[in-house]
């Protein structure tokens, strides 16, 4: 054997193996046991593109978890003042970052604004100052405290949403944030994607509401501390969708952070699902209080700002477990109970991206792709075999390994596959031949100078070498610059477009070079078949 | 087998019928890239934000009916285009808000072609945030990636041989904007990794010439300029037409076997690849023949 062909060949076969052993748990359909115990279990990923699912970006409204938050400051000032019995005229949130409390006189608001300092102290005070006739003072919050808010909505939400996610039962979902305010969700080969993503963007803020029956809603005069909610019905039978307005009180007497759990439910009589809920023990002691209070009044449930239902309070409810009945499918009934259990989003998300790939799309994309793929391939090995003969024939084994060797790496890397990177690797195919013919080429032209075949083939790679590692750059840079700035299938094609650059330099530097060193290095070989 | 034996093709005297037409080429190119510029061009959703649909129907529906269909629901600036093969209808809105579009198409066939049940086999949905940040990453992506090819260029070779690649480059990228542009084809985020990755094919193409004519240009430095060039490209020929060859019938597999989602992306690589394998010959090297030929005619002005 000539000199360096033992390391090279070892080199190969070590490669060749390893590619076989990592594609392993990708194309084989079930691995035994021990298999994962020491030998590699990660597989290549198909993209969403190819195996069907959803991909989301959505982005959190933030300010509306500082306005809540705000929201919540406000009320619990008001109950604080109250037993205090301090009287003030109104107090309520003004503005994105302020909450503004206007007292009758002087004398209160001093005391009020001591209250505060104690209270909330890292909020910023502003003196008071005349309104009207009352006296008035701000409360905002700093920039710092808001911000943690907001991020802390932002980490609040992916939690939520992976919990509700996990509750729906989608295998191998990708939840993760993105930037300030965006979360990307992947869910692949989900079968009913609108369920999900109606699901998964759902706010979910459940609260009890007493119906204000004393008001109209078409009065034109609603109260401060009253609003007009929709109670929306749909006709099972013609699916049209009535709107009643009905007037309630602002303040809830009881959220949905007060739940301890959530479950479907049939109702024996009607046949009909309902959700049952439990309240914690707090909740179920404020349950308890208002419904003794308000007995043979409406009791409106409202759920994302829509009235779910208003039923009358028949009797005290204790013992801490509710229903919510009505207009329910099995589905619409199991999705409420997931994100009640789940719990409420601490602001709205809104979705900014939506792909979603049909299953039988996905499928037909394989299919297409590989077949495409195969007659790629046998095209090329054949016109190389023909043209240059058994140096063709070295070619092609070597675009084999470089395939393989591709295929290999993507395995290691537990790459995602996507349609451009099985674009990219038919366009490999094409690339990979080049190196090849271009030092063929060299060869050839080395031959009709009259050089011997050894050395002609020595002249052809030496020569080709600058040319073809000039060329291959060229492309790396490309495809460097997109996996920097692509996203998606962009990313995969970039992924798949540069490894299998610096694969192929490997293979037709290093591995189609050491077959003909084996077959040429004695100098009996008069003729070079190419 | 060989194709081509030895040839003597004088590439470099065609070259003011090739500037011409590769001006001419240019030029549609720059229109359509100030088109792409001001969105009157076929942008993709994932540049102007909106939402794409692929229905597949149960049975041939007469594409008269499903606009009208969706028509009678509200929706007036849709796209639509059917792919008989299937049953399958493309249904695309621009600027249209996420969430909404998608679900009011659903209904909207759903009553009015009832007799032909369909299934959603895609949705894309893009806000417009999306699409803004999308093509500011994109046109950093083109622009650095040029950047750093005539970098490397200008380093391997000299200037002049960097400015007549880079001409070559730009005239491809042109070339394919031009026709994408008039065949009306959608400009969307396939299509510009084509285009970089034609670029980066386009380069290679001429990095392989430049080297040939760099080490003729070393062996013999009498020779007229034209004749080296020309013997350069001629002795590397048939180099260039198997590689073209052999990647062509790559991408025209995917193109016509690769189904409908890359179909627009695999012809944009056809395109590529022929105009790229055409400029390396026709554009890039009569470019570095006309600066070497200048600088030539300095030094024997100043001598």
């Amino acid at each position: 054997m000539p000199k360096g062909t033992g390391w090279r060949i070892s080199l190969i076969a070590a490669f060749v193996v390893l590619s076989f052993l990592y594609l392993t748990p990708t194309l084989a359909s079930k691995l035994p046991s021990w298999w994962g115990t020491f030998l590699p279990k990660d597989k290549i990923h198909l993209g969403l593109d190819l195996q069907g699912g959803t991909h989301l970006v959505m982005e959190v409204d933030t300010q509306k978890a500082v306005e809540g938050s705000l929201d919540l400051v406000a009320t619990d000032l008001e109950d604080t003042l109250n037993s205090k019995n301090l009287r003030f005229k109104r107090i309520s949130r003004s503005g994105p970052d302020k909450i503004s409390v206007v007292v009758y006189e002087k004398g209160t608001a001093d005391t009020v604004l001591k209250l505060i300092k104690d209270k909330y102290p890292t909020y910023e005070q502003s003196p008071t100052f005349d309104e009207g006739g009352f006296v008035a003072m701000t409360l905002r919050v700093n920039d710092k405290d808001a911000q943690d808010r907001k991020d802390k909505a932002v980490q609040q939400a992916l939690e939520t949403i992976r919990n509700r996610i996990d509750q729906f039962g989608v295998s191998e979902p990708t939840i993760q944030r993105e930037g300030i305010n965006h979360i990307v969700v992947q869910l692949p080969g989900i079968k009913d994607p609108q369920r999900a993503i109606d699901l998964i963007g759902r706010t979910a803020r459940l609260d009890f509401k007493m119906v204000r029956e004393d008001i109209s809603p078409t009065s034109g005069t609603i109260p401060d501390d009253a609003e007009v909610l929709k109670e929306k019905s749909v006709d099972p039978a013609t699916g049209a969708v009535t709107e009643i307005p009905i007037v309630v009180q602002k303040k809830s007497m009881i959220t949905g952070d007060l739940l301890t759990d959530a479950q479907v439910r049939i109702d024996s009589q009607f046949n009909q699902p309902y959700v049952a809920i439990e309240f914690n023990s707090l909740g179920a002691k404020l349950f308890d209080q208002v419904t003794a209070a308000n007995v043979g009044k409406r009791f409106a449930i409202v759920l994302d700002n829509n009235i779910h239902s208003a039923p009358v309070i028949r009797e005290r409810i204790s013992g801490g477990s509710a229903q919510i009945s009505g207009n329910f499918t099995e589905k619409t009934a199991a999705d409420l109970a997931i994100v009640l259990r789940a719990g409420a989003l601490p602001a709205p998300v809104n979705i900014i991206q939506n792909v979603t790939v049909g299953p039988s799309l996905g499928q037909d994309s394989i299919n297409k792709g590989l077949y495409a793929g195969l007659i790629g391939v046998l095209l090329v090995i054949i016109f190389m075999a023909v043209y240059y003969k058994l140096s063709g024939l070295i070619a092609d084994l070597g675009m084999l390994l470089n395939i393989l060797f591709l295929m290999g790496i993507l395995a290691v890397l537990g790459a995602t596959l996507t349609l451009p990177g099985i674009a990219a690797i038919v366009l490999l195919i094409g690339m990979s031949v080049d190196a090849n013919v271009i030092i063929f080429e060299r060869i050839r032209e080395e031959l009709k100078l009259g050089k011997s075949p050894k050395a002609a083939l020595d002249a052809g790679y030496d020569k080709a070498f600058l040319t073809i590692m000039d060329s291959h750059i060229t492309t790396l840079i490309t495809a460097a610059v997109l996996f920097q700035f692509g996203t998606g299938p962009v990313k995969g094609f970039a992924v798949s477009l540069s490894l299998g650059v610096i694969i192929n330099l490997f293979t037709s530097l290093v591995g189609t070079k050491v077959i003909f060193d084996l077959f040429l290095h004695q100098g009996r070989v008069k003729k070079m078949s190419i | 087998m060989e194709l081509l034996g030895k040839t003597h093709i004088d590439f470099i005297g065609k070259r003011n019928i090739s500037f011409v037409l590769s001006s001419l080429v240019a030029i549609i190119g720059i229109i359509g890239i100030i088109q792409i510029g001001r969105g009157a061009a076929n942008m993709g959703i994932d540049f102007s934000g909106g939402t794409a649909m692929q229905l597949k129907f149960s049975k041939p529906f007469l594409i008269g009916d499903a606009r009208s269909a969706l028509h009678k629901h509200g929706i007036d600036k849709a796209d639509l285009q059917e792919i008989k093969e299937g049953n399958m209808l493309l249904v695309k809105m621009a600027g249209a808000a996420v969430g909404k579009q998608s679900e009011v198409v659903q209904t909207a066939f759903k009553k009015e072609l009832a007799d032909n049940p369909f299934s959603v086999e895609s949705t894309t949905e893009i806000g417009p945030s999306i699409g803004d940040k999308l093509r500011k990453d994109t046109l950093i992506a083109v622009a650095l990636s040029l950047l750093g090819i005539i970098l490397y260029i200008a380093w391997r070779f000299d200037f002049k041989f960097g400015i007549g690649a880079i001409v070559a480059t730009i005239h491809d990228v042109l070339a394919m904007v031009a026709v994408f542009y008039l065949l009306n084809k959608e400009i969307n985020l396939l299509f510009i990794t084509a285009v970089l990755t034609i670029a980066g094919y386009s380069l290679t193409d001429t990095v392989v010439i430049f080297d040939r004519i760099r080490e003729n240009l070393h062996k013999n430095l009498k020779g007229a300029m034209h004749n080296i060039f020309n013997n350069s490209i001629n002795e590397v020929l048939s180099r260039t037409i198997v590689t073209s060859l052999t990647t062509f019938v790559a991408a025209a597999s995917l193109f016509l076997f690769g189904g409908e989602v890359i179909h627009d992306f695999s012809l944009a690589l056809l395109i590529g690849i022929g105009v790229a394998t055409y400029s390396s010959v026709f554009v890039a090297s009569p470019i570095v023949v006309i600066l070497e030929n200048r600088a030539l005619a300095k030094n024997v002005q100043t001598a």
